[in-house]
Order: structure tokens, then sequence, then C-alpha cells
């Protein structure tokens, strides 16, 4: 299988300078992830998942070790790829998906979909149509298309965020907990999402509070819990 | 404490603004301290920092409104060469008249007060050498309507304007020419909130649709956030740490930017 991610002896903690302390959040992690593969990132709070998810997208700085991502131009280590090209691959091949959307004033939900397409060189119309499309497949209500999320409530601009994360296909996607506090039918919309870029050949890591939301789409887990086993191959379905 | 990283291997293209070593002594005081910056096309830069930080200095001499003491800046175009501090005063007002625009935080320092609105902006293009009043006014109309600013007004003189559309006939006026470079220096301070919001929202329109090359400074770290690719933190004339906004804003390394992060409401 094609790898697209390659983390060896990865550590990272935080030196908070007002308290002259430093607080380590994971050590010396290493794992490889394929195209089209899912990794679980478990382990109790604390133990460094959405820290490890932060790392990689260089929203955190890595303490030590590489971070070797499979771009389509080559390999490049993210723990210290320059800020532009950076910048390049997070609009073209690694995505990072939360439950928070980042509204901003004046701007629609649809555009706000369509944006990622537009920003990789679509033509505005087609961008907006896929927009409305993915709109409706999280059930945002057709005639909050064109107005502000910032008036949204939390599930409402939750699904917006979805739609905007997802719209464009990744070579690489990176988690957090999108899943949490999303009504039913919008849950089972993420996961056929997830599963269709998934088939295509998008390597995903992901972090979730109900691990079972997503148990069709898990192939391995690891345990970021210090000292548990460091990788498991799963073979039935956990909760 | 800023993190070296590896030279840019993806992007291939060329940085737009180059500046390396300033240095600048306002008699005893050190205004700019080895200051370096790299902005690639179409990136938009913020630089934060508190009053005296040196930053809206480090800005005017990107305007080439001082020059410092040491250091060069280079901008790679195809009829610009060589250490622009070396350019002659013509040269400069030529080049920044055509290349760079600017938003200043007061508008008196960017616009004639009691001339129209179109006339300030149609200013920028009769530097440039335009004379024909047809084309002026069209083109005038053309950058007063991109910065969003409402046409039936544009003769207004900007006295009798808002703050908020003051900033949009500055902004007008600097994207006129389309400038290879635009400047911005502290645009939505002294604004009302959502007035804030709005400029906000046409200077991230204008550099999504035009992808112009900018540089931004400002202390409110939310207008930096909204805007910025990368960000450059000030202090005391040097820079402390600089990094992709929202590494520098989710994981700032230097002991100044903790600071200022967590001062944030």
């Amino acid at each position: 299988m094609t790898c697209i991610l390659d983390v060896r002896g990865l550590s990272k903690g935080f030196q908070m300078h007002h308290l002259a302390t430093h607080m380590a959040a994971f050590s010396e992690i290493s794992l490889t992830l394929s195209a089209g593969e899912f990794l679980l990132l478990k382990g109790r709070n604390g133990a460094g998942k959405s820290t490890l998810l932060r790392t990689l997208y260089r929203s955190y700085l890595a303490q030590s070790g590489q971070i070797l991502f499979h771009s389509s131009h080559g390999v490049i280590d993210l723990a210290r790829a320059a800020d532009v090209d950076v910048t390049l691959l997070r609009r073209t091949e690694i995505g990072f998906v939360t439950q928070f959307l980042s509204a901003r004033p004046r701007v629609s939900a649809e555009e706000l979909v369509a944006e990622p397409l537009r920003q990789a060189g679509r033509d505005p119309a087609e961008a907006l149509e896929q927009a409305r499309h993915w709109l409706a497949a999280f059930g945002v209500k057709r005639t909050l298309w064109p107005a502000y999320p910032t008036t949204f409530s939390g599930g409402e601009q939750q699904k917006v965020n979805l739609a905007r994360a997802l719209i464009l296909p990744q070579r690489l996607l990176l988690l957090d907990e999108p899943t949490a506090s999303l009504d039913a039918s919008a849950r089972a919309a993420l996961i056929d999402r997830l599963a269709e870029l998934k088939a295509s050949g998008t390597a995903m890591i992901g972090v979730f509070h109900h691990p079972g939301d997503v148990a069709t789409l898990i192939d391995r887990e690891i345990d970021l819990t210090p000292d548990a086993p460091q990788e498991e191959t799963r073979t039935d379905v956990v909760v | 404490m800023t993190a070296v990283m590896d030279a840019p291997r993806l992007v291939t293209a060329r940085p737009l603004l180059t500046a390396q070593g300033l240095s600048l002594n306002y008699g005893d005081v050190p205004a700019l301290r080895d200051v370096s910056a790299t902005v690639y096309p179409g990136e938009v830069l913020g630089i934060v920092g508190e009053s005296g930080s040196g930053k809206s200095t480090f800005l005017r001499c990107l305007n080439l409104e001082e020059t410092p003491d040491r250091g060069s800046y280079t901008l790679d175009l195809p009829d610009v060469q060589g250490n622009l501090f070396d350019l002659d005063r013509f040269a400069r007002r030529m080049l920044c008249a055509t290349r760079i625009g600017i938003v200043y935080q007061n508008p008196h320092l960017g616009l004639l007060m009691r001339h129209s609105s179109s006339g300030n902006v149609a200013e920028r293009l009769l530097i440039a050498g335009e004379r024909r009043f047809g084309v002026l006014r069209h083109k005038a109309r053309g950058a007063l309507d991109a910065s969003e600013f409402p046409l039936a007004r544009m003769d207004a003189p900007p006295e009798e304007l808002s703050g908020g559309m003051q900033q949009r006939v500055q902004l007008a006026k600097a994207i006129a020419l389309e400038p290879a470079l635009l400047l911005l220096d502290e645009p939505t301070t002294g604004l009302d909130v959502s007035v804030q919001a709005l400029v906000l929202d046409t200077l991230k329109r204008l550099q999504q649709d035009r992808r112009i090359t900018m540089v931004i400074v400002s202390h409110d770290l939310g207008v930096i956030r909204t805007l910025a690719d990368r960000v450059m933190v000030m202090r005391r004339g040097e820079v402390v740490e600089a990094g992709l906004a929202d590494q520098v804003f989710q994981d700032p390394q230097h002991a100044y930017t903790q600071q200022l992060v967590h001062a944030k409401l």
C-alpha cells in the first residue's frame, strides 16, 4: 500500500514561561499510515491525542522527531517544512476537521463551504453548486444556505463546518472529535462521506469520544496512554 | 527562539519581498534591530507587538518613507532591481505610487480630506501618468467599488465620511493601480467593532479574489488571526518569534508571545 504518513520518534511538550515549567504531552511516538487507512487514536484524557493531531498539522511545533508526509510532490518533513510549504499542503492535501466552525462576519454558509474549492482553483459557480450539495447532505436547511453562520445554533454551525472541511478530497485527514454533539442523521452523513473519502484513498487519523460512531471505518488503533501497548491491529468492533 | 525551518521545497516561486537585517536608531534609541522578513507572492504577513515595538517603523521602511541605517530591501518585480533604499526620492515616489499601496490608521496621512473621494483615488492614477478624464473616473470608480465603497457617495470629500468609509477610500487609493504589495498599518484600529468587521471582510475578499501580497501591522491579535497566513512578533525593535499564524497563537514559543496571547480576551 502507498505510504502517506511516516512519523518517527515524535515528541511534544510545552514550555510555560510564566510558570517556569515544562509540560510533556507525548514522547517518542512512531506510526505509519497508508492510503485509505483509518487509524484511531485512543488514550485517557490528557494522553495527548488532540495534541498529536495539532502537531501533525503544525499548529503545534514538534520538539523532536520527524513527520514524513508523502505529498504528491514528494516526501516532506512537516516538523521542519517551511511555513509556505505547510500553507500550500493545508490548502491542497492535508485537512483538519474539528467540531468548531470559524465563521467570518458577512460570509454566507454556502460561500464558506465553497471556499476550499475556490482556493483550489475550481470554477466559482461549480464550487457553489457542490457547496449546496454538501450542505444538503449534512442536513442544513435550505433557507440557511445564504445566511451568515455566525448567528446559527451550535449544531447547525457544526454541520456547515463539516461540509466545508470535507468538500475537497485530501490525501490526509486529521479528525478531532468531529462527531461530538452531532445529531443522528448528520452523523450518518459524516460516516458516509468519510467512507467515501477512505475508499478513494484518503488516509485518516482520528480522535473520537465514542469510537463506536466510526467502528466500521477503523483499521487500526494506537493507545497514547503512557505504558500502553504501542500498536494493535483491530480484529473486532471496539466501543 | 524561532524554530529554524527548512527552505521551501514545494513552493518554487521566489519571495516577492525580502528585507534583510534592517537596523535603525533614533539617536540612542534603537527602533529596529536586525529585522528581516520574507513574503511570498499572495501571502499575508501579520506583524504584532505593543506600541514602541518597531512594527510601524518597519512598515514605513517597507513603504520607503524611512531609510534604515543598515539593511537591504528588494522586491522581485520585472523592472525593479537592487536595494530599494539606494533609490533617490523621485524613484522611490514612483515605485510607491505604482507598485506599493498603503493604508494608514489615520486617514489624514493618506488622504486629502477636502478633495472628493474619487479625486483622492484618481490622484494615484495621475501620478502614474494617466491623463484621460474618462479613464481616471472609470478606474477610480472600479477601485472604490472593489473596496465596497458606496458609489453614490464617491464625490463626497473624506471629511464628510465616517471612519469606516474613510478607510475604504484609502484602500481604494491603495489598490487603484493593482499594486504588487499592500501595506496596512492598523487599518481597523479606532473603528467601531461592527465597522471593523466590515473592513476586515473587505480585506479578506481582496486577498482571496486578487491574491494581493499584504503586510499588515496591528496590535489587535483578532485582526491578524483573521487575515494573516504568517505572523512576526516584535518587541523593542526586534523580531522575537515568527511562524504560521495558528502556530504562533496556539503554541507560542517566546515568553513575550505567551504573555501577549494570554492577555487576549
